[in-house]
């Protein structure tokens, strides 16, 4: 009853909006062409989309259950290495390995593919990247079983550990024949590899690839948080004590939240390694870890559009908008002395420094996109 | 008429602290039960216990005739326990909080413990969230909207009978003190309790309000066949509606009885009732 109506119009707006979206990013990725200035938009689509889901993903654990974990980059790479080691092709395979006799030889797509065609090779890299998130949810849940007993500040710095320890062991020559050591993993399926071919015209779907995984995910976790699970999150947030009081199992739903939170890192890993064709574990640092989380920050802990457009913003900014100030020009301007390498890292922090002072609670709050035309509940927002 | 809930041998213990002494307690379905004593008594201790946030140091609790919570003084309390009937208990039964609410057991807090990121209408649905029956991944998909429909109009009917559906889509903690008690009150029977347990309903309310608190819980326990044990230190409220009293002091049951043994009980007098009409 109460505001099913309302809310049943507010998800087909939301579904019509997102579909518009998708199909700009189409259009996009044929209009504009590699040599572009404007490739860099495609570039910011592709990795912002990417780290928007890990933003979001970290968001639901640390904004939405209140447990403030800092393993991100740990799932992220165990994502991005599960997904690379089961969609390399077997013969680039002892070329990636040059060093170790490759444990693993399955690759997902190449099998279904033999099998069943381009869908078969589609339906292997959905599996891979599920395989993935699923990878990273068992770790999740194993380690969380004597982690998130920690209250606030352990927690952290017991996941920061974790991810450590993760990198560590990914790197360890004795597992070589699994994670190829400290030598990345190539070859495998990338974004540029979906193509749609219809009759004679050939349409990319470079851009649309991770921004339509990234969409997907999101949605699910944006259903999460606003089902009974959801709401029951920000309850164990708002307050434990009275969470356990009204009947909600504290160890459940914190292991819940910690396994869905990773399993959709893992995810974004995946995603990491499709859009940058390349897996290495020394590029998953707890470095990568604070990006994200200064993601959410900026767009709002407990706001998932913030963490999205927190994200783009983040990824725009640094690897297009402030480009120039690192190699000469910025804004017409010509100043090889002052814009050179490193120049950028320190606009950017004090831009960063800026928006947190001034948006103390980040540019949404804990605010959603179609909260801001609604007004806010509390003190005579009353009636209706 | 049968026992709801029964409190054995009772003792907590905070390191040397007898917080409750060796408590003895029953409260029968379709009461009202006040317990009452003066500040530091042991009260919310005792409620701590009996809802599982706290494991007494030894002791049982009973709750439908099942024993719910068993303990005994084990390590470094073994050598530091003060209280009596030490070697009885030989189990340890200390279940979550969560779970003590699922098998009927609700209450409210007395520094209220509303989620203040929510509003009116969310606290109160956020409490039927242990009766749901969808696992998360039906209730992400909507597998479950009758189940959440249902639990909607029931917040809603919840929200009428405390008067606060007025307010559902205020934040929580933008209502006044009163009103924010009452909606603890409406979260607890969310929860879909046999007994419910009230750590001081009426502090911080006018005469006026507490007057309406006082028909209120009469209300709740008729319309809701519920049995109601309190904590409240408005003496015109306990008198009012309780069928007995059970007084503490100092951790220790000092007297129980119907109102007018214990308006008349001399050492209830000394200890508490007195300083009371003092204060
Ligand atoms: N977690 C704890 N650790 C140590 N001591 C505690 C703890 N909880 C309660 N106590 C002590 O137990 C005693 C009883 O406290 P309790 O809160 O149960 O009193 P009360 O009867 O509810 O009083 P009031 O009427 O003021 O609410 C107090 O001396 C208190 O300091
Ligand atoms: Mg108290």
């Amino acid at each position: 009853m109460i505001g099913t109506q309302q809310s049943r119009k507010n998800s087909l707006t939301s579904l019509i909006l997102v579909a518009v979206m998708l199909a700009a990013v189409v259009v996009l990725d044929q209009v504009i062409k590699p040599t572009d200035s404007m490739s860099m938009l495609l570039k910011v689509l592709q990795k912002g989309s990417i780290y928007a889901l890990a933003a979001v993903s970290m968001n639901l654990l640390n904004g939405f259950t209140g447990l403030f974990s800092l393993g991100h980059a740990g799932f992220m790479l165990i994502g991005a290495y599960t997904y690379a080691i089961f969609t390399i092709p077997s013969e680039a395979r002892d070329v990636v390995y040059q060093y170790y006799d490759a444990a693993i030889r399955i690759s997902f797509p190449e099998v279904l593919g033999n099998a069943l065609g381009p869908v078969g090779t589609l339906v292997g890299v959905v599996l891979a990247v599920i395989a993935a998130g699923l990878a990273a949810a068992v770790i999740a849940w194993l380690i969380g079983l004597p982690v998130l007993r920690l209250k606030s500040d352990y927690l952290a710095i017991a996941t920061l550990g974790f991810a450590e320890v993760v990198r560590a062991v990914f790197q360890w020559g004795k597992l070589g024949p699994v994670t190829n050591g400290s030598n990345p993993l190539k070859s495998f399926v990338r974004i540029n590899a979906f193509q749609l071919k219809l009759g004679g015209t050939t349409i990319s779907l470079t851009t649309f690839v991770p921004v339509l995984l990234a969409t997907v995910c999101i949605a699910f976790i944006v259903l999460l948080v606003n089902s009974t699970y959801g709401r029951s999150f920000k309850a164990i947030r708002d307050d434990e004590v009275a969470a356990e009081a009204m009947g909600i199992n504290l160890a459940r739903h914190k292991m819940l939240s910690f396994c869905v939170s990773s399993f959709f890192a893992g995810v974004a890993g995946a995603g990491m390694a499709m859009v940058l064709g390349i897996a290495q574990a020394s590029n998953f640092k707890s470095a990568m870890t604070y990006e994200i989380l200064l993601m959410v920050v900026l767009g709002g802990i407990g706001s998932i559009s913030g963490s999205c457009i927190g994200a783009m913003l983040f990824i725009a900014a640094s690897e297009w908008w402030l480009r120039g100030l690192d190699s000469g020009v910025f804004l017409g301007i010509n100043a090889p002395g002052i814009f050179r390498n490193g120049f950028r890292l320190v606009v950017f922090s004090v831009i960063i420094m800026i928006v947190v002072l001034f948006f103390r609670k980040g540019i949404m709050g804990d605010r959603e996109l179609p909260d801001l035309l609604k007004k806010r509940p509390g003190k005579g927002a009353a009636g209706k | 008429m049968s026992t709801i809930l029964k409190v054995e041998n009772a003792t907590m213990q905070f390191g040397g602290v007898v917080a409750v002494d060796n408590l003895n307690l029953e409260v029968n379905e379709g009461e009202i039960v006040a317990l009452i004593g003066p500040n530091g008594a042991g009260k919310t201790t005792a409620f701590n216990v009996i809802t599982g946030v706290y494991q007494p140091t030894n002791g049982a609790v009973y709750f439908q005739g099942e024993r719910i919570v068993e303990n005994h003084p084990q390590g470094k309390l073994k050598k530091l326990y003060k209280g009596e009937h030490a070697g009885e208990y030989t189990h340890v039964l200390a279940p979550t909080p969560d779970h003590i609410t699922k098998l009927g057991m609700a209450r409210t807090f007395q520094n209220i413990r509303l989620w203040k990121s929510q509003t009116v209408f969310d606290n109160v649905l956020i409490a039927m969230h242990c009766r749901t029956h969808a696992n998360f991944l039906a209730a992400s998909f909507r597998f479950n909207r009758k189940e959440e429909r249902e639990q909607r109009d029931r917040v809603a009917g919840l929200l009428e009978t405390v008067g606060l559906y007025d307010v559902r889509n205020e934040l929580a903690t933008s209502l006044p003190y009163g009103k924010q008690r009452r909606l603890e009150i409406a979260r607890a029977l969310a929860t879909a309790p046999r007994l419910l347990l009230l750590d001081e309903p009426a502090a911080g309310m006018n005469p006026q309000e507490t007057q309406e608190l006082t028909a209120f819980i009469g209300e709740i326990r008729d319309s809701f066949h519920m049995t109601v044990f309190l904590i409240e230190h408005h003496m015109d409220l306990v008198m009012d509606i309780s069928d007995r009293i059970y007084v503490l002091d100092f951790g220790k049951l000092i007297a129980q009885g119907t109102p007018e043994e214990i308006q008349n009980n001399k050492r209830v007098i000394d200890a508490y009732l007195g300083v009371a009409e003092d204060a």
